[in-house]
């Protein structure tokens, strides 16, 4: 919010007529660690996106190229979101993802 | 490291993300997962209404929204009379052919509640739209007390762990009474279709919603989602965590199809609980270098061994007569 | 067109009879006395296939609340009724309704408040949900509760409003007892209420949120938006009445007078008492006394325009208050109409009383009684705070 509303400026009851403007709020401040993913390892398999509690996993074209359709991309993480939890770090299956200070990056 | 190896098709489910980044939940909030995996579930035909609470809170301080879905927020502990309002107005537009008449599919109406606003101050209000019937289905998010008022005490809360008003003391154990068996009250209502669920197995949480869905009638979900900010964990640690509960059988996962009982994961053997509550070392945190993430949960710090035994006990005891439940009920 | 018929009808089942011509869609309602006969009747209609709604019978007012905003969040015309108990249980409830802007009708069968336990009728549970930002009205007779059932709908639902109504009957001396009206053709109930067509809907289609947290940079603005609504749906309110009075002949006004021309002191009521009340006027007028009557019709948004204009000129105001505000500076109306005129700068004398409390009658001759009391009092220059009458000493 830019400026404050004033009071003419509220729907009705206070109803937000814009789902999903969460989005506007960017979360990537909040983390101490980021996930940094070695794209070697990565499978592709979608667990890291499909833990994260903020949606901030997403698919990333590889560097390097593979064969095969399925390993076009690897799974990095949203800066703008991700707060830092670990929980993908902990989950992946191929153990690709390290928690790194933000401090010392 | 995940040993849950059938997870892999995690690429090919849904794409839609019903609720968004840029929610306030803490880090590493598996309620909050358990909300998008919602979404994932019932795609955009459905409605939410939402108990006060941390789910509640965290997605909606104005004008930020995170669910893309329609959400109503009225008060903490009348989701299910919300509910059954909604699932009765549709139902009488649709009769009088005056609105939601050209969806020839479903609109899934979800109640979503935590612990605290479910089984204590919400149940009356779960048990009357249960009683009644209304065709909707209710999320009941489990993290075992009272997360967004500061970890206070509810049913839900599991005997022996610690919160701030049922604290571990030279006086006391923590919390003192077992936890509220949830999902067998809800069967005990006769409604078509009761699960359990965790976090940590998201494709069965995906399934039992669907088959919430499409159940005729009022369908209940008790939804297993740990708080590492409330346990006294790490943020990494939560989908493990809620792992480990299910492999220790102190939260297994189970249906209840109009009235028959069936396991979706037998585990043959049960983990020890020392695993769950990692209090066997709780002087020398688990490491784990590779994947950086320890175990242990604070609120079971304080735990002698005889209450380990005792909560061991209690875990097999209480599988052993879910088992039995579910042999009783398969041959009817 | 034929002329409608004058008829005996319970006034609760009156009621009922207006909310089935309004088609309703949704009545979710508990039983509590003495309410019950307008819900029960309204399942019986239900269950005829004489109205087609659906009757959610929930397991408390709490949920019955809650349960019609969930049904008028989707754009469904709901109904409930309550009383009493179950009007403090749902006071909680209430505020949210109207400030999510919900249109809901509720009719309360006035009953007094516990404790000791009583059935019967006074304001008590009216008082207790003053504040909630709902629009407020009392009737005095069966006609007038059928007439403001209608009325209610078109209020509520009119989208310059969009605010929930209370509209408060006497338990047991209206509710349950037969009195005649002219009800109104189905007909012609349909051509003065117009379907519901909510600003917002809880639609996949079209989604919206409703209910967020209001952080402290926004609530007041909020409660601002919810406080201008009420104050601005005096205006619908008047149209509707005027609108009707047009169409069918019975003209209803926020204050009613009763032979007040010329008035040295004037007696202000609200509720069925006030026919009481009148009779008193009555006696005191044959006797060339120069009294007359206030009815407090529309309590909230408090008119108070139409009573400074209605008293300003009296010598004395003597307002008889069916609730006991305890330990409070007197009535709850009169503390609201001592304000209401306190910056006059010509006053008059405001004696508060209250009696009638838990369905004790007070007699016309009482109120008469009351009236040349009061007159003594005022001249003396000393008023008490309040007074409770009839009690036994």
């Amino acid at each position: 919010m830019k400026r404050l509303p004033t009071w003419k400026e509220f729907p009705l009851g206070c109803v937000v007529t814009t789902p999903g403007s969460a989005v506007l709020f960017e979360t990537g401040d909040w983390r101490s660690y980021f996930p940094r993913t070695d794209e070697d390892k990565c499978i592709a398999c979608g667990v890291c996106w499909l833990f994260c509690p903020d949606n901030s996993r997403r698919k990333v074209p590889r560097k390097v190229k593979r064969p095969g359709a399925m390993y076009a991309d690897y799974f990095d993480f949203n800066f703008k979101y991700c707060k830092g939890c670990g929980i993908c770090a902990a989950e992946c299956p191929s153990c690709a993802i390290t928690m790194i200070e933000e401090s010392a990056k | 490291m995940s040993t849950n190896f059938n997870i892999f098709a995690a690429r090919l489910l849904s794409q839609d993300e019903l609720f968004t980044q840029g929610h306030r939940a803490c880090q590493g909030c598996s309620p909050a997962l358990a909300m998008r995996l919602i979404g994932k579930a019932l795609g955009f035909n459905m409605i939410v209404a939402n108990a006060t609470g941390c789910m509640e809170i965290i997605c909606s301080p104005y004008p930020f929204m995170a669910w893309t879905v329609p959400w109503i927020h009225v008060a903490f502990e009348n989701t299910a009379a919300v509910a059954s309002g909604i699932e009765a107005g549709i139902k009488t537009l649709r009769r009088k052919k005056r609105h939601y008449i050209d969806t020839g599919e479903k609109i899934a109406i979800v109640g979503i509640g935590g612990d605290g606003g479910t089984m204590d101050i919400g149940i009356q209000a779960l048990s009357g739209a249960l009683e009644r019937g209304h065709d909707f289905i209710y999320v009941c998010y489990d993290n075992e007390a009272y997360m967004n008022t500061g970890i206070q005490r509810s049913s839900g809360t599991p005997f022996g762990a610690s919160t701030s008003t049922s604290p571990a003391g030279s006086r006391s154990i923590g919390q003192t009474t077992p936890k509220k068996d949830f999902a067998e009250i809800c069967a005990a209502h006769n409604i078509p279709y009761v699960a359990t669920a965790n976090v940590a197995y998201p494709f069965d949480l995906i399934e039992k919603m669907r088959k919430a869905k499409e159940a005729k009638g009022p369908a209940v979900i008790h939804l297993f989602a740990p708080c590492p900010t409330g346990w006294g964990c790490t943020a990494s640690s939560s989908i493990k965590l809620a792992r480990l509960a299910t492999e220790t059988g102190l939260f297994p996962l189970y249906e209840v199809v109009n009235g028959k009982y069936a396991l979706s994961l037998d585990i043959e053997k049960l983990r020890p609980v020392e695993e769950y509550a990692a209090i066997r070392n709780v002087r020398d945190y688990l490491y784990d270098e590779t994947a950086g993430c320890k175990d242990a949960q604070g609120r079971y710090r304080h735990l002698s061994p005889d209450l380990v035994a005792r909560i061991q006990e209690q875990a097999h005891a209480r599988y052993e007569r879910l088992k039995a439940k579910v042999r009783m009920t398969q041959e009817w | 067109m034929t002329e409608p018929k004058r008829i005996g009808m319970e006034v609760s089942i009156a009621i009922s009879e207006a909310v089935r011509q309004c088609d309703a869609d949704v009545i979710s309602a508990y039983p509590i006395t003495p309410q019950t006969h307008v819900v029960e009747h309204l399942a019986d209609l239900a269950a005829q296939g004489l109205l087609d709604c659906e009757i959610i019978p929930v397991e408390s007012e709490h949920s019955a609340l809650s349960a019609c905003i969930g049904s008028s969040a989707v754009g469904a015309r709901t109904f409930t009724a309550t009383a009493s108990q179950g009007l403090a249980l749902m006071v909680e409830i209430m505020y949210i309704a109207s400030a999510l802007r919900m249109p809901i009708v509720m009719a309360v069968a006035n009953r007094a408040l516990s404790a000791p336990i009583n059935i019967w009728c006074d304001h008590s549970d009216a008082m207790l949900a003053r504040d909630t930002g709902w629009i407020q009205y009392f009737v005095e007779n069966g006609q007038e509760a059928y007439d403001m059932t209608l009325c209610s709908f078109r209020i509520a639902e009119d989208n310059r409003v969009m605010l929930p109504i209370t509209l408060n009957f006497d338990g047991f001396t209206l509710s349950h007892v037969v009195e005649s009206l002219v009800p109104l053709t189905d007909e012609q109930v349909r051509e003065f209420l117009p379907p519901f067509t909510p600003v917002y809907r809880l639609d996949p289609k079209n989604p919206v949120s409703m209910g967020p947290v209001g952080i402290p940079e926004i609530y007041t603005e909020a409660k601002k938006a919810h406080d201008e609504a009420i104050l601005a749906s005096r205006a619908v309110i008047d149209e509707v009445w005027a609108d009707f009075g047009k169409r069918f002949g019975r003209h209803y006004q926020a204050v009613e007078h009763y032979r007040t021309e010329g008035a040295q002191t004037l007696l202000v009521g609200m509720g069925g008492l006030t026919e009481s009340m009148r009779g008193a006027v009555d006696l005191l007028r044959d006797k060339g006394k120069r009294v007359g009557l206030i009815r407090l019709r529309l309590f909230r948004p408090f008119p108070h325009e139409d009573l400074r204009k209605a008293l300003g000129d009296a010598g004395t105001v003597i307002v008889f208050d069916r609730c006991l505000s305890t330990g409070g500076p007197g009535g709850p109306v009169a503390s609201e109409i001592r304000s209401a005129l306190y910056n006059l700068p010509k006053r008059p004398a405001i004696v508060s009383f209250i009696g009638a409390l838990g369905g004790r009658d007070v007699r016309t001759s009482q109120f008469a009684e009351l009236i040349e009391r009061s007159e003594a009092t005022a001249a003396s220059g000393s008023i008490p705070d309040y007074e409770m009458v009839g009690v036994r000493e």
